[in-house]
């Protein structure tokens, strides 16, 4: 049978028939979907969300190291996150096939940056395949399964955001049931102490030497012989743009296995070739080690390192044509993310934006990252998950130490954000006595990358009933003395705590306690926030003051022509923080 | 047969992604090789949203580049103006009238532009329609994105496949009859 599938949905079909048995990841786009097409077979494996992308690889090499077949997913800088345990796997090696998928996002669609993980397969000297569609996605993991069984090794697969989220048709198979691979004590080959790591790095160095060998004769490695005179090499999505661009006026080879590369291969395939290009997304990954076996091409100093490749950046890199474009003159607005209406995060930012405009605010990842932008201009920086607390901390560790004692720095981070790593953090800030103000914002989800449970939420990927981890216990137990929860939807409990906050001089933390208006509400959410009325404007009483509107509500919309504001009651929630601002007390709840 | 390039663009919450789904559910049951892009950004609600939908014999890249879309149907009036660059000088463009404000626009600080349609219509093929009119004389607003999928189907002359059965697969029994006349009133606003 025949499908069209996202090489996410792929891939977890993929996974689902290679035998896999224990998958767990945490989500990140592109990669979210992974996981969640694989919990669709709940019933024949094991899979969960692990609060970071380090605990989902660890998971995943356990289960690995006892005999199941395991993945574990994750976008491109969650192996930033998970990069300790993936060099030591890399020497311990594993036992039933491990494959890790990771998810690059070239162009930062919605990252915070746009590396190349690439270099990770060759600095944790483990093997790595590169899909080019959603069939290949599917056909690699269960290779990547059984190379990890054949050379010992954890096994990469490297996608980017367009190979993700492109549908493509895909053959589907049948599950193959694998038996448990007996698991039998090794200490010099899983207790990664000196004595041992240091004989494993011989084996390792000998084992590379052997994938070196079967990438050279690898399928995944094939040309596309078109009689040409000119040859590319291309991995991935580069792959077939190059395709489209090149016709029949080239011979490609197509790297599906880009770790160790296919080197000798290459070199035979570009004898009696004029000219070889290299075309490949962001670093000159393939082309350098192209080059260092003394290989001649064509690589980056026509291609972009920066952004996204395609056909048009392609065409023009190599051939200096341009398509004509269709030359219209008009206007634009642009329509920038905006906090959804009702959001539980605006409260915080308005007060933030109105009373704190001096304060350093050190944002994190996640939909309250939009308070930087107008109307709130509420943070000063963002660098990664879970880095706010510390980085508020190491400021006003800085601003103490010359003396500046009373500088205000608040850190803002969500409830999945404080579980995955900002936990650590306030760790940190607790013990060394640190006195930055910390907001938790909980809204009961992982609401950035589309509503995923976490360990605050009492509930599994499989929608099972878990333990709630009560975030005001956690921050408690650290040691946290001054700790409040506050309903964000109220405007001056949340001014009220801001103060108390700001006025301590002492470590404090807030918790905004109220679910993501996007949130489908469990029976726990409904029995605590139950439903709320939509909210109204009296034109009679409205002039037109814009109060509201600074809110950034995208409900409420201004009319210019008779100056006056109305809420867009498809989209209100009745969140009342408009209402809270309003001068005039022109807006009520209806009914 | 050369690939056909198709972008369909939007505002976050507008249906694109079923009418992509029930157009390349299609064209794979015509035969076709198909391919099919989506950005979504964010979770959040409201942001500019496109799918890019490629066709052939055998199709190779997953997206579209500047100046290769043969049509482009855009849900919301200005959306066509924002991917205006992707199209074909001779691509067919089918725009919605239906406007949804940009935030800077519902707070009053610019206005949204009136004069994208005949901007474009001034150049390009341009055909507009009001398919939240037509959706809501059918009875249910809701089924604007079967109306353009439907005028889209026309634009690209590929009315002959069974759109019929394929929408019974595709969406809930109850509103099957809906969106069957909605894709039919489609076809029929671009005659
Ligand atoms: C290391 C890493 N893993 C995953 C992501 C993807 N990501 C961005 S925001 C986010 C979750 C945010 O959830 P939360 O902190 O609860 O905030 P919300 O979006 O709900 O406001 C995730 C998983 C990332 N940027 N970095
Ligand atoms: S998805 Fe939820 S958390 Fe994110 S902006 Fe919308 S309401 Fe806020
Ligand atoms: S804040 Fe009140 S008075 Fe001012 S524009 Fe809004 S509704 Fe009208
Ligand atoms: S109550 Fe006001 S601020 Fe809240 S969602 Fe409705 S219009 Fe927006």
């Amino acid at each position: 049978m025949k499908k069209l599938l996202t090489a996410n949905e792929a891939i977890a079909r993929g996974f689902y028939e290679a035998g896999g048995s224990v998958a767990s990841a945490y989500p990140g786009t592109p990669s979210t979907e992974i996981l969640e097409n694989i919990s669709n077979y709940k019933d024949e494996l094991y899979c969960e969300w692990a609060p970071n992308e380090k605990v989902a690889l660890e998971t995943a090499i356990g289960a690995a190291i006892v005999g199941a077949r395991s993945l574990a997913a994750m976008k491109h800088v969650g192996l930033n996150v998970a990069a300790d345990p993936l060099f030591t796997a890399a020497y311990t090696g594993i036992n039933a096939g491990l494959v890790i998928i990771c998810a690059d996002d070239p162009e930062c669609h919605s990252s915070q940056n746009e590396q190349d993980n690439r270099h990770y397969a060759r600095s944790a000297k483990i093997a790595m395949l590169e899909p080019s569609n959603s069939q290949e996605a599917k056909d690699m993991v269960r290779m990547a399964l059984e190379i990890s069984e054949e050379y010992d090794v954890p096994v990469m697969m490297r996608t980017t955001t367009r190979v993700n989220h492109s549908k493509s048709v895909v053959e589907i198979g049948e599950r193959t049931e694998l038996p448990m691979k007996p698991y039998t004590k090794d200490r010099m080959k899983y207790d990664a102490i000196p004595a041992i790591s240091r004989q494993l790095h011989k084996k390792i160095e000998k084992r590379q030497l052997k994938l070196a060998e079967y990438s050279d004769s690898c399928a995944l490695n094939f040309i596309v012989d078109n009689g040409a005179k000119v040859g590319v090499v291309a991995a991935g999505a580069a792959y077939q743009y190059s395709r489209d661009v090149f016709g029949d006026k080239a011979n490609f080879f197509k790297v599906g296995m880009s770790y160790p590369m296919p080197i000798e291969a290459i070199r035979k395939f570009a004898m009696g070739l004029d000219k070889l290009y290299v075309i490949e997304e962001l670093d000159p990954f393939m082309e350098e080690e192209i080059r260092a076996a003394g290989i001649d091409c064509i690589g980056k100093e026509i291609i972009p390192v920066c952004g996204e490749l395609n056909s048009s950046i392609i065409r023009k890199a190599v051939f200096g044509e341009e398509l004509p474009l269709a030359e219209v003159k008009t206007t634009v607005v642009g329509r920038p993310p905006a906090l959804c209406a009702g959001c539980p995060h605006r409260g915080a930012f308005v007060q933030l934006g109105r009373y704190y405009k001096d304060a350093i605010v050190c944002g994190d990842i996640g939909c309250y990252a939009l308070g930087g932008s107008a109307p709130y201009n509420a943070k000063d920086c963002a660098i990664c998950m879970g880095a706010g607390v510390s980085l508020a901390h190491g400021m006003k560790k800085a601003f103490n130490h010359y003396g500046q004692t009373d500088r205000k720095v608040v850190a803002v981070i969500g409830d999945s954000t404080f579980f995955h790593t900002g936990i650590n953090s306030l760790t940190g800030m607790l013990w060394n006595n640190g006195n930055a103000l910390v907001i938790i914002l909980d809204n009961r989800t992982t609401g950035m990358t589309g509503h995923q449970e976490n360990p605050g939420t009492g509930y599994t990927l499989d929608g099972g009933k878990a333990n709630i981890i009560s975030i005001e216990e956690v921050v408690r137990a650290l040691g946290a003395k001054n700790v409040r929860t506050v309903n964000p939807l109220d405007l001056a409990a949340m001014k009220e705590a801001l103060d108390w906050g700001f006025g301590l001089n002492e470590p404090a933390v807030i918790i905004t306690r109220y679910p993501c208006a996007l949130k489908k509400y469990s029976p726990e959410d409904k029995e605590e926030f139950g439903t709320l009325d939509k909210c109204i404007i009296d034109a009679g009483k409205c002039i037109g003051c814009r109060a509201c509107v600074r809110t950034g509500c995208p409900a409420l919309v201004f009319n210019k022509e008779n100056k006056k504001v109305v809420i867009d009651q498809g989209q209100c929630t009745g969140c009342s923080i408009c209402m809270q601002v309003c001068p005039k007390d022109a807006i009520s709840k209806k009914g | 047969m050369e690939t056909k390039n198709i972008l369909m663009v939007g505002v976050g919450g507008q249906g694109t992604i079923l009418a992509s789904k029930i157009l390349s559910e299609g064209l794979v049951e015509l035969g076709y090789d198909v391919k099919m892009s989506e950005i979504h950004g964010m979770s959040q609600r409201g942001g500019s949203v496109s799918t890019q939908i490629r066709y052939g014999k055998e199709v190779f890249a997953p997206t579209i580049g500047a100046g290769e879309a043969d049509i482009m149907v855009s849900f919301e009036t200005m959306e066509a103006a924002r991917y205006i660059g992707m199209v074909k000088p001779d691509a067919k463009i089918i725009i919605n009238r239906y406007r949804i404000f940009p935030p800077d626009v519902l707070a009053g600080e610019c206005d949204y532009p009136d004069t994208i349609i005949d901007d474009l219509s001034a150049k390009l093929d341009v055909i507009s329609l009001d398919a939240a009119g037509i959706a809501a004389g059918l009875g249910n607003p809701k089924c604007m994105n079967i109306v353009l999928l439907g005028a889209l189907i026309k634009g690209m002359g590929l009315d002959t496949a069974d759109w019929d059965s394929i929408i019974a697969k595709m969406v809930k029994p109850q509103f099957v009859e809906l969106n069957r006349k909605a894709l039919r009133a489609g076809m029929d606003a671009v005659e």
